[in-house]
């Protein structure tokens, strides 16, 4: 049997602020989806809400995991039984190196007992780093990246590439991937699609978010749903990404009768603008 | 040092041991039983002189230890007073032994041989318990090379010239000669120290000299009541080079104690010195220490300060970059739990032109527990094209928990480059949440976030077991009960 993502009803705020107002979504093992929508429709909030950042509080709504309830848990826990999000914003941790740090994780994911024991036995050195030499020759990641402090002074390409290197590592079931493209070239973007095509298979189940389709050249999903004002209003096939790459998101916007919000912090204002136009 | 169970026996243990006995009497005696110089003698008589002028800094009205008040520092100042209340000197013992008891039967002692790794990794090792030696050992090839390193009643026999123009004549001294605002001029422990000193080491690296291998030392105090009043002489002559691995313990772990020290380490020119102390007292021990450096034209010093022990500390240290072209490192690694206090004050002195100096302090801190950081970068007029800089960071765990940091800069030359800043907060959330989403517990991904915390300055420890006993120190103190 498959592990399965059932998201119902989901209704998260930030800063009693309502973000996500009423969410279904179902992502299954071997799937892809992509989720679309504008900068501030809540792409990135409903990302952290998954994965259990406690600045964004749930209001209603429930998720599982194959079966298991995961909002009460905490976030090792849900990483635990599958569940892993490539951060927009990836956090720098200085003077942690990113072999210690992975193989912390990886022994910790792969470890037996299930309530997160303090005691996580670390896997031997030498398998762990056959396995990450072998992941990043992979991914073309650079093999002095192993020594380098987490996100620490990493360009925006690193970053990214340090996530879905996390990824491989970690061998979720279900992956949400939030704006793994953005602030990127058109060569990175490029890289980072090779890399994430490479770990799609029937085992991965994959959520793409992006609010600019040209990621989806590269890794072309089955399902595409549109995130407007915390709803997801529009699912479909590959037709949907085409039409919001040739019309931008006006149409659907004045469809469902919805304003647009100017983002209050905005970054990439001008990537959005001239996806619209 | 791994603690086994196996006991060593190289000399007497101090034969001479009186409760709260810090009389000029007992100075006479010290001084009389251990056969010491005439010279030697009248130091510590006039440091009693002073010992006796000055007030312990907690009970006196007048600030002697805060000569520039402000507010600031009156406020920062005042919470270690206010923890010093339950020290009393008389508690304590100094000591004398006589080197004409050899014949004595030792008395066994409670510090453990450094195991044969250790010296296999090591260009010589002592230990001193108590006051008194119980282990020397200098490798063949360290010795042929002309280096003399023993333990400081025997190398007052030995080397009484070095002894005699270095001890407390330059570096640490009852009258602080230099004037940093932030170390006290005069210091009634260190006029303590002078006048009862006992144990301690010295270190000569001749002109030329290259040690490549570690140099160790082990301070321990093992029974309930001693002062340790060790001595710590380093002197490397022009274009040597040296490390030095300097850890202060507890035998045993509940037994309360006394630390009064003193650190001088004098770099030639183009000497290259670095010096590591890693304070591992139990949480009964007072801790007193003042520690200065004087780097000469074109010399290195990489210093780094562990402070992980004690019930209270205060530590003075001061780096006085008198030569020009002279580059000095000072960093701190300090973990504070339950209501352990620590308090330090760092002074780096920019004497010559052409000097540069970079501090870093990193601090944790847990339940009750206070640490104080006060730093002065400090140019005097001569010190053109100074390149200074001083950080203070600290990572509050806990509510209770409270950590001032105050740096300073007092300029007098024009041409400088000085930055300075400090930061104290909680542990990050964003940090722990990225990490808990990669699967570690909330307790591991602390963790993890006070080893990267502490990296850089971890990172300048050359020796790995020493790297690994902090690494374990840290562990213990993350994971001990609130
Ligand atoms: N950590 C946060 N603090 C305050 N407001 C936030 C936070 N995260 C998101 N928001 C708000 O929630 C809304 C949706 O933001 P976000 O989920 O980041 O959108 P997207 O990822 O689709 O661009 C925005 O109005 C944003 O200002
Ligand atoms: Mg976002």
């Amino acid at each position: 049997m498959s592990d399965e993502l059932v998201i119902e009803d989901l209704h998260v705020s930030v800063e009693d602020k309502p973000i996500i107002k009423g969410l279904n979504l179902r992502i299954k093992q071997g799937e892809i989806h992509a989720l679309m929508g504008p900068n501030g429709s809540g792409k990135s909030t409903l990302s952290n809400a998954l994965m259990g950042h406690p600045h964004y509080e749930v209001d209603n709504g429930t998720v599982t995991f194959n079966g298991t309830p995961i909002l009460e848990l905490e976030s090792n826990e849900r990483a635990r039984l599958g569940l892993f999000l490539a951060f927009q914003y990836p956090t720098a941790i200085p003077g942690v190196t990113m072999a210690n740090f992975l193989r912390m994780a990886v022994s910790s994911v792969r470890s037996e007992s299930s309530n997160g024991s303090e005691t996580t036995e670390l896997i031997p050195m030498r398998e762990f780093r056959r396995e990450l030499r072998a992941k990043m020759k992979q991914l073309g990641v650079d093999e002095s990246f192993a020594r380098r402090y987490l996100n620490d002074g990493f360009s925006g390409g690193e970053k990214k590439r340090a996530e879905i290197l996390q990824l491989a590592m970690l061998e979720p079931k279900v992956a949400i991937l939030d704006e793994t493209d953005s602030g990127l070239d058109i060569d990175a973007v490029r890289i980072v699609g090779e890399s994430v095509n490479q770990l799609i298979g029937p085992n991965l189940g994959v959520l793409i978010i992006t609010h600019y389709p040209r990621l989806l050249n590269y890794i072309r999903p089955e399902y595409v749903h549109v995130l407007l004002d915390g709803r997801i209003v529009e699912s479909g096939g590959w037709e949907l990404a085409e039409l919001l790459e040739e019309k931008g998101y006006d149409p659907i916007r004045e469809k469902y009768g919805i304003a647009e919000t100017v983002p209050e912090t905005d970054g990439e204002a001008e990537e959005s603008s001239a996806f619209r136009g | 040092m791994q603690l086994s169970s196996e006991l060593i026996q190289t000399r007497p243990r101090a034969h001479n041991v009186r409760t709260g006995d810090f009389s000029r009497d007992f100075v006479e005696e010290i001084s009389r039983c251990q056969d010491e110089p005439k010279w030697m003698r009248e130091r510590r008589l006039e440091a009693h002189d002073a010992y006796q002028s000055l007030l312990m800094p907690h009970t006196a009205d007048d600030d002697e230890w805060r000569r520039k008040v402000d507010m600031r520092t009156q406020d920062y100042w005042r919470r270690t007073k206010r923890n010093m209340r339950g020290f009393n000197v008389d508690d304590y013992n100094p000591a004398a032994f006589s080197a004409l008891d050899a014949s004595e039967t030792p008395a066994s002692s409670g510090i453990t041989k450094t195991q044969a790794e250790s010296n296999e990794e090591s260009s010589g090792v002592i230990a001193i318990e108590d006051g008194s030696p119980v282990e020397s050992f200098v490798s063949k090839e360290t010795e042929r090379k002309g280096v003399y390193f023993a333990d400081l009643n025997t190398a007052l026999k030995e080397r009484p010239d070095l002894v005699r123009s270095y001890f407390m004549t330059k570096g640490v001294t009852t009258e602080t000669q230099l004037r940093s605002g932030n170390i006290p001029l005069r210091n009634k422990f260190d006029a303590l120290h002078g006048a009862f000193w006992q144990g301690g080491y010295l270190l000569h690296v001749p002109k030329g000299v290259v040690v490549e291998v570690p140099l160790r030392v082990f301070i321990a105090l093992s029974e309930s009541g001693h002062a340790d009043l060790s001595h710590t002489i380093i002197v490397a002559d022009a274009d040597s080079k040296v490390t030095i691995l300097e850890e202060q313990v507890s035998s045993n772990g509940g037994v309360a104690g006394f630390h009064c020290g003193a650190v001088e380490i004098f770099a030639g020119q183009n000497a290259d010195i670095t010096y590591v102390q890693v304070q591992r007292w139990n949480q009964q021990v007072w801790n007193f220490s003042t520690q200065r450096a004087i780097a000469g034209r074109d010399s290195r010093l990489c210093w780094v300060s562990g402070t992980l022990g004690s019930r209270l500390s205060k530590l003075n240290q001061t780096a006085a970059l008198e030569g020009a072209g002279s580059n000095v490192q000072m960093l701190g690694l300090t973990f504070t739990h339950s209501r352990q206090h620590v308090d330090v004050s760092t002074a780096q002195e920019h004497i010559a032109p052409h000097t540069s100096s970079d501090l870093l302090y990193r601090t944790v801190l847990r339940d009750r527990s206070q640490t104080a950081w006060s730093g002065n970068i400090y140019v005097y007029p001569d010190g053109q094209h100074t390149d200074a800089y001083q950080k203070n960071d600290n990572l509050v765990l806990s509510d209770r928990a409270h950590a001032d940091t105050l740096p300073g800069l007092e300029i007098q030359a024009h041409e400088v480059r000085c930055t300075h800043g400090a930061t104290a907060g909680p542990i990050d959330k964003e940090q722990v949440f990225y990490l808990m989403s990669r699967g570690l517990s909330r307790s591991q991904a602390e963790k993890m976030i006070v080893d990267g915390f502490f990296e850089p300055v971890m990172d300048r420890i050359p020796l790995d077991s020493v790297r690994g006993e902090l690494q374990d120190s840290i562990t213990q103190k993350l994971a001990a009960a609130k």
